[in-house]
């Protein structure tokens, strides 16, 4: 039995459908990397996967370790174990990175059933944890990402997503706005995360994030379908050949 | 300072839907007849056993309230109020032998400030507060006299005051809060059957944090404390003020008065936490809160801070203001003021600023939800002999859901050329996206607004002492229960 099976997923924002049958099996361990042009689908995808607001699915069913996603609220997917690296990060002014994420912690363990875990003990964790992505001190007691550069924004995200440690991480776009050092950091982290129980869906526009991070399969999302599914030697092909070969439009821009 | 262990539990039970501090004593009060006239405020008098030039003030000020109307310019809405149906005194019975430590108490009343979480032998002990507790209008405990009355420290009843001290109250009383100030305020003034009386001496800095628990008790009882805090040359003060009161369904009048004056470079720090019956749901029942403070400045780099967290009462009224008069003084109002359900509140602060130099600082946090309206209020004055006056001023408002309303009605008043005032304002909603952030990092939507909310609030909260903090950070989850989702 899979870990998350998407069977015949269709999505709609405002009545108009985004997402027009999507079917997706991932097991545990494994790393799928969905590509795919501007306004394919891709952050529908991740969001109605976590359960964002206004993503209304018309037809189809998620599972996720069996349960039925859909009928979860977005915290109780959290608490399941289903984790997203945000896109664009969201500010949360006054409040403390390590505030934040000791509230989120507790929570999720307490949902799990886990002790809460005491200030000293969560905060031997974030040292230890921070290390892996080079946090500094600063960064774990400024607000939640104001002021931090789009570079700390994504290494913060990978960051939560150690302390959470969930099953199955979605990384959207983790890739974007990071420079060359910055994106060996987070994928350095990434691949520390990687373990046979852990599965991840790398959601990206460019394969340069797969150089990094070698993902088990490799999707093609156009107009809201996955068109082709391969090993990481389709990314490569991309590379080449652009998303036209596939029907979609070749499209260098980043996502605004 | 850290809450004690016996709280924290409390605190977590507080996080339940219903108000928590629901229950009545029953404890038989000694009721003034009801209704108001000269001879209940000869009774109230009568029953303290005042000396006759405290009376002759009180009935002064009776006859000026009967020729005043209520004021009608606040912002906010509630139904005429028949003063006469309302008892104006009420004691616990047994006050003809107050307990002299906590052993004598009443077990009932123990059990209250159990409920309340306010254990006083242990909190005291463990918080190193001494605890001058109102139940009703009679206080009945005080503790860590001892180690105050070394450090030459008055902390206690007012009415015990005017015993012990009767030439500092006449000196003092009403010299702020004049009594024909306002209609609340005079109101006080003719029937204050309790509240507290701090002095510090010069120089001495006072040795703990001083802290009172309000609390309302008998149906259709008003409650009316007056406290007097003098900080005299070079001396510091820090006092606390909780409050919490059962439900009921019939509305209930608050009518406090607040008196500080703090001489040459000493310093007064008032914080409260009010957390009175907000009404349910539906806006039935609740507190109506109609506060006059006041603080004076009176020598060279005085100082007074006020802070406030204001999550309680149906409608709150309450401005705490600074009089800055001597030259180099300073006056510091921070204030969260939450409404939810049908809560109104008006509140802000008015700052005068008369001495040279003077300056002072205004940081307010007005949160509405539900259908709750919330409005600042402030005065920034400085009068002609202000040189080189400064005020900085930020109002912030934040809206959850799209039924409640923010309002901002800051004053300016100029009169020297010198003097220089600032005034920020935002309006903000708490955005879709950092709610669905939280939830997404498995933080439940009351869990999340709460977080967003106590960043919001942040600048305030820091200004409370710590073991005030972190209830008020509790208690802003509280109030804003059920206003998402």
């Amino acid at each position: 039995m899979s870990l998350l099976s998407v069977k015949d997923l269709h999505v709609s924002v405002d009545d108009k459908e985004i997402l027009k049958g999507i079917n997706l099996d991932v097991n545990p361990g494994e790393i799928h990397a969905v590509m795919g042009p501007n306004g394919s689908g891709k952050s529908t995808f991740s969001y109605v996967l976590s359960g964002r607001d206004g993503y209304n699915v018309t037809e189809g069913t998620i599972f996720f370790k069996d349960a039925n996603v859909l009928d979860m609220e977005p915290h109780e997917r959290a608490a399941a174990g289903i984790y997203l690296a945000f896109q664009y990060p969201v500010e949360i002014p006054g409040v403390s990175n390590l505030t934040f994420l000791k509230t989120a912690v507790n929570a999720v363990r307490k949902a799990r059933g886990d002790s809460e875990l005491d200030a000293i003990n969560f905060l031997k964790l974030a040292r230890q944890k921070g290390e892996i992505l080079d946090m500094k001190d600063e960064l774990l007691k400024r607000s939640v990402n104001v002021g931090f550069s789009g570079g700390e924004k994504k290494r913060n995200e990978i960051f939560q997503m150690a302390m959470l440690e969930p099953v199955l991480s979605i990384l959207d776009e983790t890739d974007s706005g990071l420079d060359i050092d910055a994106l060996r950091i987070v994928s350095e982290g990434v691949n520390k995360l990687r373990s046979s129980e852990r599965s991840m869906i790398l959601i990206t526009h460019y394969q340069r994030l797969l150089d990094h991070i070698i993902p088990d399969f490799v999707h093609v999302l156009i107009d809201g379908r996955l068109v082709a599914s391969g090993g990481k030697e389709l990314a490569l092909e991309l590379e080449e050949g652009g998303y036209a070969k596939f029907g979609g439009q070749n499209n260098d821009s980043e996502a605004a | 300072m850290k809450t004690s262990p016996d709280t924290a539990p409390v605190i977590e039970e507080a996080a339940k839907r219903e108000y928590k501090y629901g229950f009545v004593t029953d404890i038989d009060s000694e009721f003034a007849p009801k209704g108001l006239n000269e001879e209940i405020v000869r009774f109230i008098s009568n029953k303290k056993e005042e000396p006759s030039w405290l009376l002759d003030w009180r009935l002064t000020a009776f006859r000026q309230w009967a020729a005043m109307r209520e004021p009608e310019w606040a912002f906010v809405d509630y139904p005429e109020i028949d003063f006469q149906d309302a008892y104006y005194y009420a004691a616990p019975k047994r006050d003809e032998d107050k307990p002299q430590s906590l052993d004598e108490v009443d077990p009932k009343l123990l059990e209250t400030y159990e409920k309340l979480g306010i254990p006083l032998a242990e909190q005291a002990v463990l918080a190193g507060v001494a605890v001058d507790a109102v139940f009703d209008s009679v206080s009945v405990a005080t503790t860590f006299k001892e180690k105050l009355t070394e450090a030459g420290v008055v902390f206690c009843p007012i009415s015990e005051a005017v015993q012990t001290h009767p030439e500092l109250v006449q000196e003092y009383l009403g010299t702020v809060v004049p009594y024909a100030d306002n209609f609340y305020a005079t109101l006080n003034s003719a029937v204050f059957s309790d509240g507290t009386f701090v002095y510090v001496p010069k120089g001495v800095r006072c040795p703990m944090e001083l802290s009172t628990y309000f609390r309302i008790n008998a149906a259709n009882t008003g409650q009316f404390e007056r406290t007097l805090i003098i900080a005299d040359e070079g001396s510091y003060v820090s006092y606390l003020e909780g409050c919490t009161a059962p439900m009921r369904d019939e509305n209930q009048l608050h009518a406090a008065v607040v008196e500080l004056i703090v001489m040459a470079d000493a310093e007064i720090k008032y914080s409260t936490v009010q957390n009175w019956y907000p009404g349910d749901e539906n806006g039935r029942g609740g507190i109506y809160n109609f506060v006059t403070k006041r603080g004076v400045c009176r020598g060279q780099r005085s100082k007074i801070s006020w802070t406030q967290v204001e999550t309680g009462s149906a409608v709150t009224w309450k401005y705490p203001s600074c009089i800055l008069e001597g030259d180099n003084s300073v006056g510091e109002f921070y204030s969260v003021a939450i409404t939810n359900n049908y809560q109104q509140a008006d509140t802000g602060t008015k700052m005068v600023h008369a001495g040279k130099n003077t300056t002072s600082t205004i940081i307010s946090k007005g949160i509405s939800a539900g259908k709750g309206q919330n409005t600042y209020r402030g005065l920034v004055k400085a009068l002609a002999g202000a040189e080189n006056a400064r005020n900085f001023t930020q109002c912030d408002s934040l809206l959850i859901g799209d039924e409640c309303g923010a309002h901002t009605v800051p004053y300016i008043e100029v009169s020297n050329p010198l003097a220089q005032v600032e005034h920020e304002a935002t309006t903000s909603k708490i955005s879709e996206d950092q709610l669905f952030y939280c939830q997404q990092r498995g933080l439940d939507p009351e869990e999340a607004v709460s977080l967003i909310v106590n960043g919001f609030c942040k600048e305030v909260l820091k200004e409370l002492p710590m073991e005030f903090a972190v209830e008020a950070q509790k208690l802003l989850g509280v109030t804003l229960e059920g206003s998402v989702g």
